[in-house]
């Protein structure tokens, strides 16, 4: 295939059909991942294609779906599970805190967990309650957990790979509303490191920290501030543990000036963790407090309301305004 | 576990045929041939039921007309809900095509002091508890999360997360039986909510508590693209007993039978015998939702079996049948539906967007100290477009 353009749910597709064909301990997992080929289609085909004993239509019981998946991984399988939805993984929030993050831990490191979580998440799809969700921070506090999230069908194909490589558990996030986003995929690439950070947009005057869906916001933001002659770095964090924090210090050091960015809640979110380890780290560098723009202490809105409620273009850019006003 | 299996490193991995040395041959479960219960045949002839005739002795040719208009005004309804869709009124729409005669047979074997926990599909269910069509209509906008009072009408919210709300039943009915009261709880869910944890819950605590409640399962045959088989491998109404009560499977296009049965049901709850599994047998026979499509996994032959089966025309058949309705009823009804749905179109365009600060409206009961803080900055960034003369809300599009 060499270099294709493919939107992020075909990359990840393609990313799950080379671990089958690879690997024959990779299984996949979940409701509606069979036939369907989910519903988003990011399984599409794959089980006409590897059989029923491979990608596995379970029972609606999510609890059931990881708890099994950890049993599997003990027996030696690598399973991926799907998720359907982010407001939907909380069944199995206990199989995953309590069993999946510490196994490795309390087997005194003698048993692996290669488990990957898969969940679409975020909004932006006008979708009804529960299916809009960004609860990254809920994963990322539990030690044992590695969490990642792509945003492009590059990063969609290679950090899946690399994901199901990992013999640690690690939720993949995948930003729903950039599934038909179209990116360049070269499967003969070298990819760089799953948990590593990178400079999407350089610049010198402002430094923009997202991942997943809000990594576009970032670059249109950085778009139009240029047209207003300012220079506004973006880094696409791509992994919220572990977070790679020398690459936004290297950043900050030279833009002196800080914006984290996320849909997730403000409060407790990923953008607290960045602003504290910074500060700490780059304190003298810094010209103005590390800003963060993101959701509301609120739940999710209905969806005539959630454009007001996910941070879009404007709160970025007024951020950027803020923080250069210091 | 790792003590034995150590221990057991030279025994045959699989089971097939072989037995561990020393192991009792346990009796091996077995599904018993499903029983149906069923007061109207698909040809709407009515059929002797010793059991639950006595449950709808009751019904004259008036309540029967009764039950058939509930079924052709939420037919409407739900119709007039899927165009409106279509027509980008509303994000998505569940319907509840196919399952008319489980949810107004059940609904209308409520009494009004009963509480109802319904799932995302249960407009029948609400049309019989008086909740006005339009307030279902506000989530499935966006507009909220629920637009009704669940207190009113004693009709819970939609719950989306599958099979949390038969956990909430049972509470809400240890609390009746507490309380003494002489009324009881209904909780709806699907043949895939089964597979919950939660639900495997709820039968645990309402066998324990004896709580007055009834699970009433639509079992239309489908979870999204999973047939029942991924769900269950014995009949679920036969599950109950393991719990410790009752189960019976209905047939779910019968009105007739549906009301008989919950009103059993409920009875027996009510009088203190505790919970008891109604399922329902029909089938979904439209899409999951209208994101759905239902042409990926499964036949039309299988939808084209369940037409035969409409609930809606086996009740007229019996209601011709039997002379308990005439032309100028059905022509009427036809009035009566088209208005319904001409009314439906009207409320739902009519609905207003939510206001912008309605995102920070009801968080806390008591009131938060950062949510009065994020009000009140994002009243102050709102405000600010507003002397540039742009929305905020468009200026993205905009650019
Ligand atoms: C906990 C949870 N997991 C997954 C979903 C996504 N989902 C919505 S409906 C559905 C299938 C439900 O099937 P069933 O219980 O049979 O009800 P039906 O839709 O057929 O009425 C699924 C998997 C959900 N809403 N909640
Ligand atoms: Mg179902």
């Amino acid at each position: 295939m060499a270099v294709q353009k493919l939107p992020l749910a075909k990359a990840i597709n393609e990313s799950l059909r080379v671990a089958l064909e690879t690997d024959p301990k990779v299984l996949i997992m979940g409701e509606d991942v069979g036939k369907l080929g989910g519903v988003f289609r990011v399984t599409d085909g794959l089980q006409k294609d590897f059989g029923e004993d491979r990608v596995i239509d379970t029972p609606l019981a999510e609890s059931g779906i990881v708890g099994t998946a950890i049993g599997l991984a003990l027996r030696g399988y690598r399973p991926v599970v799907e998720i359907q939805f982010d407001g939907f993984v909380f069944p199995a929030y206990d199989q995953i805190v309590t069993q999946l993050a510490k196994m490795h831990a309390r087997a005194l490191g003698k048993i692996k967990m290669p488990v990957v979580i898969r969940i679409p998440y975020g909004g932006g799809i006008g979708a009804v309650e529960h299916h809009s969700e960004s609860p990254e921070a809920l994963f990322a506090h539990v030690a044992g957990l590695k969490i990642v999230s792509p945003s492009t069908s590059a990063d969609g194909y290679w950090m899946m790979q690399q994901a199901i490589q990992s013999d640690d558990p690690i939720i993949f996030f995948e930003p729903k509303r950039r599934y038909w986003d179209k990116g360049e995929v070269d499967n003969e690439a070298i990819p760089g490191p799953l948990h590593k950070a990178r400079v999407t947009q350089a610049g010198t005057d402002v430094t923009l920290a997202a991942y997943g869906p809000m990594v576009k916001v970032c670059l249109e933001a950085a778009a139009a501030a240029a047209e207003e002659g300012r220079s506004v770095e973006v880094l696409d964090l791509r992994s919220m543990s572990p977070i790679d924090f020398d690459t936004i210090q290297t950043s900050v050091e030279k833009t002196r000036r800080l914006v984290v960015v996320h849909e997730a809640p403000v409060f407790y979110g990923s953008g607290a963790e960045i602003a504290a380890r910074i500060t700490e780290r780059s304190f003298y560098h810094l010209e103005a407090p590390v800003l963060r723009v993101g959701g509301f202490h609120a739940p999710y809105p209905p969806a005539r309301l959630e454009e007001e409620y996910l941070p879009g273009l404007d709160r970025v850019l007024d951020a950027v305004d803020r923080s250069l006003a210091y | 576990m790792t003590v034995e299996s150590t221990a057991a490193a030279r025994k045959p991995r699989r089971s097939s045929g072989t037995k561990r040395a020393g192991a009792k041959t346990t009796p091996q479960p077995k599904a018993s041939e499903p029983q149906l219960v069923q007061l109207l045949t698909p040809e709407g002839e009515r059929v002797k039921n010793d059991e639950y005739d006595g449950f709808v002795a009751d019904i004259t040719p008036e309540s029967l007309r009764g039950l058939y208009r509930d079924m052709v005004l939420t037919r409407r309804f739900d119709a007039e809900a899927t165009s409106l869709q279509r027509q980008g009124e509303l994000g998505l729409w569940a319907s509840l095509l196919g399952q008319e005669a489980a949810q107004i047979g059940s609904g209308r074997a409520l009494r009004d002091e009963d509480y109802v926990f319904p799932t995302y599909r249960e407009h029948g269910v609400a049309w019989c508890r008086g909740v006005d069509p339009t307030n279902l209509l506000g989530m499935f906008r966006g507009v909220n999360h629920g637009g009704w009072d669940p207190k009113t009408n004693n009709f819970h919210l939609y719950t989306i997360v599958i099979g949390s709300q038969t956990l909430h039943a049972t509470g809400y009915a240890m609390g009746v039986a507490k309380d003494g009261a002489d009324s009881a709880v209904i909780a709806y869910f699907g043949d895939g909510a089964s597979s919950q944890g939660d639900v495997a819950e709820s039968f645990t605590f309402s066998a324990v508590y004896n709580a007055p409640v009834v699970f009433f399962c639509q079992n239309n045959q489908w979870a999204i693209s999973e047939p029942t088989e991924k769900q269950m491998r014995v009949p679920l109404y036969q599950r109950a007993q393991g719990f410790g009560f009752p189960g019976v499977r209905v047939d779910g296009n019968d009105v007739l039978a549906c009301l008989a049965v919950t009103r059993a049901a409920l009875e027996r709850a009510r009088s203190g015998e505790g919970p008891m599994l109604v399922e329902a047998f029909t089938y979904r026979m439209g899409a999951h939702t209208t994101s759905d499509d239902p042409t990926k996994y499964r036949a039309d032959e299988e939808r084209e079996a369940w037409e035969a089966k409409d609930p809606i025309l086996r009740l007229r058949a019996y209601l011709e049948r039997e002379s308990a309705a005439d032309e100028a009823f059905f022509a009427a009804l036809e009035k009566e539906s088209e208005a319904l749905g001409r009314r439906v179109r009207e409320a739902v365009r009519a609905m207003p967007d939510p206001d912008h600060m309605a995102i920070f409206e009801h968080v806390y009961a008591d009131g938060h100290a950062l949510v009065d803080e994020e009000r009140a900055q994002f009243a102050a960034y709102e405000a600010s477009f507003a002397d540039s003369g742009s929305d905020a809300g468009s200026v993205e599009e905009d650019k």
